[in-house]
């Protein structure tokens, strides 16, 4: 029998926060109380951590199968844990696409190398070209909750409301990347004052209303769950706020670098500041903070995006979109919010959980009999994101050199240790 | 000065002492043999990854007339259309041993990340929709030998400014140097967030008309008309075309400017080049002292700048 003891950390339990232990025992939480005895059991030291529910990411790009010059589902997951996660959803545009059964069961078997549980998203069309519905109950049956044609969106109106309908038979969830594609296929940064400037061309805050506009009244004719990917402008945070005070099943992710960052960023013309949607105004920034901290929001998701070093030593216009994310997000939402722990478990792990239908094992709060997925983070810890501190083989994040408060000291994914101490156990 | 990759890199006083040292160039333009040994032992090599004949070929005249050693890369039947990156293509300049790499490229930054990369000076031949600094330096020099100074003039720039790396700089030189600019065109060729740029805004090309000093007309890419951006070339000759009607109620005082190359018959009618207003022909000529000026800065021996040109320039006289 495998046991763990997470001992003297902060416990956030269902009732608040608590000085006690957790006992694992063979991949689940036997015990919590204070001051447990362990035999046997592995120790881990949390003094002076909080410890929750392991974190659950919406929205990863593991880069494998098919980019592995970027990402491999071993190195991606390895940044994972390292960023507290213990399951991540990987979205569907890798090489071959995911839709269809076949696919699914190919990335199932890759998975097998993860260090957390990888959930697959499917495409919501076949090659994510917005022309046929992919085999959704099929899927389903493989255990596939999620489907979304990742970065690009289900662009035409009748696609996307019968992939509603359709869904709404099945225990999944339609997700949304929301541009639409004949405002924004040109644009390569946010329109405003800075693209003005700059000579690049801009994609409006528009270009993503207008497609949250449409799929909210969508999801009202349908009356079908919505999820909107990694939203990024006040327009967008007004509706859902609006649409879920009509009790509309809409569910809305965001990601750190839009509360984080601006425009401003891309003034220096590094390619490392191109994301999709773009880094918005400072308006847009501070209303996606203000959505988060009046938790008018699901989800804080990583948007891990890995691209090879080559491929962002371009000029912005040439580049591909995207940044990783996956090791930062919580050091950079603890960092930047101001968040109780309760809202950040709320966003990170719990939420996400139910979105993407892994609340039996994953999500708070932490109880005995749960399965262990068990995040220690040392709220005091400082650390500087550098390359060599990063776990994925891609290094586009903006926040290289950023010092950050704040580092996951352990992390245990389905009662394996992954993480202790800072490091990956593999 | 290291590298000259936007007019907003430079303050007045160093937009001057360009602009006061290009007409030193000018002179030494003049002479029977106009050539200098300034930068003699110098390699300056010229990336055009745009098509451009009078932009490559004022660099080359200029660097030529410094004395240094020029290289030329043919993007389109080079190594770059055989996939090479840019930042690949860079290096292999620089170990080759340049000194300089004068770049003009499609996308807006690329002259900045060559600057982060190499050691070489940069030099800005126009970045994609962003910037052209040696346009906007010939251009004030135009004016200033025309006008004495920019200072306190009225300047129209017209046309489409959203796609123009030719307005974004001159209006930083232009209202750098005390003009009042007032951009004119249609809605849909204004960049976003033109209301915080430090000019004026018209959409009538007559309500401006009498008013100028300068008329700077802007070129009007055919694929403006595809995007959609305009109705029709006839649309645009319209309202915004410098016609013959229009020209007709130009003061003679006037300045007409064009950055080039010209479409006849849409910015502007198509006898109109030839005015006695225009001063096209200045443009293209002050183009190479600008270049020898901006080379000069950044490639001579810095500190004694103005101390050497005299002395260089003699020299140079008596070869």
């Amino acid at each position: 029998m495998s046991r763990v003891l997470v001992a003297g950390g902060s416990v956030q339990l269902s009732d608040g926060a608590a000085d006690v232990d957790i006992l694992v025992e063979d991949g689940v939480i036997a015990e919590i109380g204070p001051r447990l005895t362990s035999g046997d059991a592995q120790i881990l030291d949390a003094s002076n951590c909080i410890v929750g529910p392991g974190l659950v990411d919406l929205h990863a790009h593991l880069g494998e199968p098919g980019h592995e010059d970027a990402e491999t589902i071993a190195s991606a997951t390895r940044a994972a844990v390292l960023g507290g996660y213990t399951a991540v959803v990987a979205m569907p545009d890798t090489l071959p696409i995911v839709d269809c059964a076949a696919a699914v069961r190919h990335v199932q078997a890759l998975a097998s190398t993860a260090l957390c549980q990888v959930e697959i998203a499917g495409a919501v069309t076949s090659q994510m070209a917005g022309e046929q519905l992919v085999p959704m109950a099929e899927m389903a049956e493989l255990g596939v909750k999620m489907f979304v044609d990742a970065g690009v969106g289900v662009q035409d109106d009748l696609m996307m409301r019968r992939a509603l309908e359709y869904s709404s038979s099945l225990p999944i969830r339609i997700a949304q990347h929301c541009l639409v594609k004949s405002l924004s296929a040109n644009g390569h940064m946010h329109e405003g004052e800075w693209s003005g400037r700059l000579g690049i061309p801009g994609i409006p805050a528009e270009a993503e209303e207008i497609m949250v506009m449409r799929d909210i009244a969508l999801s009202r004719l349908t009356d079908s769950a919505v999820h909107f990917q990694h939203l990024t402008t006040a327009g967008s945070m007004a509706m859902v706020a609006a649409a879920r005070a009509q009790g509309l099943p809409i569910t809305a992710e965001v990601a750190p670098a839009w509360f984080t960052l601006t425009d401003e960023a891309c003034a220096n013309f590094d390619a490392v500041t191109k994301v999709m949607p773009p880094l918005r105004s400072e308006a847009d920034r501070a209303a996606v903070e203000a959505a988060l901290h009046a938790m008018d929001l699901d989800a804080i998701v990583s948007a891990h995006t890995p691209h090879a070093p080559h491929t962002k030593d371009q000029p912005i216009q040439e580049a591909p979109e995207g940044m990783i994310g996956l090791q930062t997000a919580l050091s950079l939402t603890v960092d930047q919010l101001n968040l109780s722990w309760d809202q950040i478990f709320a966003l990170m792990s719990t939420g996400p959980a139910r979105i993407a239908g892994i609340a039996d094992h994953h999500g708070g709060p932490l109880a005995a009999g749960r399965p262990a997925n068990i995040v220690a983070f040392d709220p005091k810890a400082s650390w500087v994101v550098q390359p060599e501190t990063l776990a994925s083989l891609s290094r586009n994040t903006p926040f290289v050199d950023r010092l950050l408060t704040g580092r996951v000291r352990h992390t245990v994914a389905a009662g394996d240790v992954v993480v202790m101490n800072g490091e990956a156990t593999r | 000065m290291k590298h000259l990759l936007q007019i907003d890199d430079l303050d007045r006083e160093g937009i001057e002492n360009l602009l006061h040292l290009a007409e030193a160039f000018a002179e030494v333009n003049r002479r029977p043999i106009p050539k200098v040994p300034a930068l003699r032992g110098k390699t300056v090599a010229m990336l055009f990854y745009e098509n451009s004949t009078r932009t490559r070929v004022s660099f080359e005249t200029a660097a030529r007339r410094l004395s240094a050693d020029t290289m030329s890369i043919a993007v389109a039947s080079s190594s770059v259309a055989k996939g090479e990156s840019l930042r690949d293509t860079a290096q292999t300049l620089e170990a080759m041993g340049v000194d300089a790499v004068v770049i003009r490229h499609h996308a807006a930054g690329a002259p900045h990340l060559l600057a982060r990369w190499l050691d070489a000076s940069i030099l800005n031949a126009g970045d994609g929709w962003h910037s052209h600094p040696t346009q906007a330096l010939l251009d004030c020099l135009t004016i200033r030998q025309r006008l004495g100074s920019l200072a306190g003039s009225q300047i129209a720039i017209v046309g489409d400014i959203k796609h123009s790396r030719v307005a974004r700089s001159n209006v930083d030189a232009f209202t750098k140097l005390g003009a009042r600019v007032t951009l004119v065109g249609p809605p849909t060729l204004m960049p976003p967030g033109v209301q915080t740029w430090p000019v004026e805004v018209s959409h009538s090309l007559d309500a401006v008309l009498g008013q100028m000093d300068v008329m700077y007309l802007l070129r009007i890419q055919q694929e403006r008309m595809t995007e959609p951006l305009l109705p029709s070339n006839r649309e645009y000759v319209r309202t915004f075309g410098l016609t013959t009607e229009r020209a007709a109620k130009l003061d003679d005082s006037v300045l007409l400017m064009h950055p080039g190359p010209m479409n006849r018959g849409i910015e502007i009618a198509g006898s109109l080049p030839e005015l006695d207003q225009s001063v096209m022909v200045d443009q293209v000529r002050n183009g190479v002292a600008v270049r020898m000026a901006v080379l000069f800065a950044l490639l001579g021996s810095g500190n004694q700048m103005d101390s050497m040109l005299p002395a260089a320039a003699t020299v140079g006289a008596q070869q």
